[in-house]
C-alpha cells in the first residue's frame, strides 16, 4: 500500500542550514548533506531544501550542495527557492534533484509550469503555494507569504494542476509557525479538487496533527521544519505512533 | 567491474552514478554499442515520456543493440516500461522484451504513483535479502500488467509488475537509487548476477 509520506524541510542560506539546528549528534549542524543523512537514517520519506540565499552569485553554490547531498543520501530530495527557468531546473536536476519546486515564478509566469513539465515530466515539478485567508477567501501569497495576490487559491491549485504540476506543496501562512495543527480543512479540499499529491505545510506540532492531516486534511505527504530540527518531534517515533493508528507509512 | 548506463535523451542518470559509486562502481555512460556489448553489466535507466524516448532509441539504432544484450541487463523506471511490447503513453510500440502491455493507472487513484509502496511475490535473485512488503521508492503514471515473467507485485489502483525477468533481463519500475537500504541491496544484487 502506498504510505504517507513524511518530510522534513532544511532552509539553506550560502549553503548552509539555517534555523539554527540544535543537533548534539552531529559535527556540524549547519552542514546540510550531514543533516540530510541523518534523517535519511531516521526513515524521513523524502527532504525538501529551500534555498533562501539573497544573491543571484551566491545561489550559484546551490548545485554543488545538490551534487554532494545526492551523493550522499539514498531517498528522494525536492529543491526550491528562487527557480525561475527551464536553466535553473535542468542544472539541479543534472546535479541530482529529484525534483523542483517554484513558487512565486510560477505566479508570475504560470507558462513555466507547462515548460517543465514538458521539458522533465510532470513528476518533477511541484508547485509550491503559500496561502493566506483574507477578506474571507483563501489567496495565494509570493515573496515568503509576504504579498498578497489577486489569485484565488483553489483556482490556482486547479489552473496549476492543469498545466502540468505533478505535485502541490500546500503552506498556510495562517498556520505556520504557530504548532497548533495543519490546515486540515483547505488541504482536504485541495487533495479533492486535484488528482495529484498534495503535501500540506506550516503547523505541524505533534503527533496528533499529522494524524489529524493525512486523516481529515486527506493529505498525501506532511511536511514540517523546526520541530524536527530541534527534536521536539522524533520522526522515527512519529512513524511509529502513525502506524498504530492504521496510518500507512514507512517504518522500515 | 566495468558497468555501462544507456545514455539517450531519457532523464538524468546523476542519482544512479552515485548510487553505484557508493556501491564502488564507477559506470560508463555510454551509447556506443561496441561498449555496450563488452561491459560486465548494463543499466537502462529513464524518467521521462515513452515515445519521445522510443524514437530516439531507433534513430541511435540503440533499440537493437539493446534486445541483443547477452550480459545482465537491468531496465530502471521508464526503462522496464520501455522493454514491454506497447505503451498506452502514446500509443508507443516500444522493445518487445517482455511481451507486455504498458497501461496508464485509472484515476481511482491520484497519478503519478508517487511515494513509497510495499512490493511481494519475490522471487528472484535480485531480491535476495529482501523480504516481503519490503518498500520501494515509486514515481509513475503507466505500469506494465502481471505475467508470468514477474518476479516481484506492488499494489496501487490495480496490482501491477514491480520488477519482471527473462532470461538476462531484468526490469523494475522502482527507483533503486532512491529507494534507501532495501535499493541499495537490490543494486548489489544485480552486480552479483552472473
Amino acid at each position: 500500500m502506498l504510505t504517507k509520506r513524511i518530510i522534513p524541510c532544511l532552509d539553506i542560506k550560502d549553503g548552509r542550514t539555517v534555523k539554527g539546528v540544535n543537533f548534539v549528534d552531529l559535527k556540524d549542524a549547519g552542514d546540510p548533506v550531514e543533516l540530510a543523512a541523518l534523517y535519511a537514517d531516521q526513515y524521513a520519506d523524502e527532504l525538501v531544501f529551500l534555498d533562501i540565499t539573497a544573491t543571484v552569485e551566491k545561489r550559484k553554490t546551490l548545485v554543488d550542495l545538490v551534487k554532494r547531498v545526492a551523493a550522499a543520501i539514498n531517498i528522494p530530495f525536492t529543491v526550491g527557492g528562487g527557480i525561475s527557468s527551464v536553466e535553473d531546473v535542468s542544472a539541479l536536476l543534472n546535479a541530482g534533484a529529484d525534483k523542483i519546486s517554484i513558487n512565486s515564478s510560477a505566479v508570475k509566469k504560470p507558462e513555466l509550469v507547462n515548460e517543465l513539465a514538458l521539458e522533465f515530466g510532470s513528476q518533477c515539478v511541484v508547485v509550491a503555494i503559500d496561502t493566506r485567508f483574507v477578506e474571507n477567501n483563501h489567496y495565494v501569497h509570493t515573496r515568503g507569504g509576504r504579498t498578497k495576490t489577486e489569485l484565488k487559491t483553489l483556482e490556482w491549485v486547479k489552473e496549476v494542476a492543469e498545466r502540468g504540476a505533478g505535485e502541490i506543496l500546500l503552506t498556510s501562512m495562517d498556520h505556520d509557525g504557530t504548532k497548533a495543527g495543519f490546515a486540515d480543512k483547505l488541504t482536504s479540499q485541495v487533495s479533492e479538487l486535484v488528482n495529484i499529491p498534495v503535501i500540506a505545510s506550516g503547523g505541524g506540532g505533534n503527533t496528533q496533527h499529522f494524524i489529524d492531516v493525512f486523516g481529515k486534511g486527506k493529505a498525501d505527504a506532511a511536511l514540517a521544519a523546526s520541530i524536527f530540527h530541534y527534536k521536539e518531534v522524533d520522526i522515527r517515533e512519529l512513524k511509529k505512533s502513525l502506524a498504530e493508528t492504521g496510518i500507512p507509512i514507512r517504518e522500515h | 567491474m566495468e558497468l555501462a548506463i544507456i545514455k539517450y535523451n531519457a532523464g538524468n542518470v546523476q542519482s544512479l552514478t552515485f548510487a553505484l559509486n557508493r556501491l564502488g562502481i564507477e559506470p560508463i555512460l555510454t551509447d556506443d554499442p561496441a561498449i555496450l556489448t563488452k561491459v560486465d553489466k548494463v543499466i537502462f535507466p529513464g524518467v521521462g515520456e515513452a515515445s519521445t524516448a522510443m524514437n530516439y532509441l531507433k534513430e541511435k539504432k540503440l533499440d537493437k543493440v539493446i534486445t541483443g544484450i547477452k550480459q545482465p541487463f537491468l531496465g530502471v523506471c521508464l526503462g522496464l516500461q520501455l522493454m514491454c511490447k506497447h505503451s498506452e503513453e502514446n500509443n508507443t510500440d516500444c522493445l518487445g522484451i517482455f511481451d507486455l502491455a504498458v497501461k496508464r493507472f485509472v484515476a481511482t487513484e491520484k497519478v503519478p504513483h508517487m511515494g513509497w509502496n510495499t512490493i511481494q511475490n519475490l522471487k528472484s535473485q535480485l531480491f535476495d535479502q529482501v523480504v516481503e512488503n519490503a518498500y520501494l521508492y515509486f514515481v509513475h503514471s503507466f505500469y506494465a500488467e502481471k505475467s508470468e515473467q514477474t518476479i516481484a507485485t506492488c499494489g496501487y489502483a490495480n496490482d501491477f509488475s514491480a520488477a519482471l525477468q527473462k532470461d538476462n533481463f531484468y526490469a523494475i519500475q522502482a527507483h533503486p537509487e532512491k529507494s534507501s537500504k532495501t535499493g541499495q541491496q537490490i543494486l548489489e544484487n544485480f552486480l552479483s548476477i552472473k
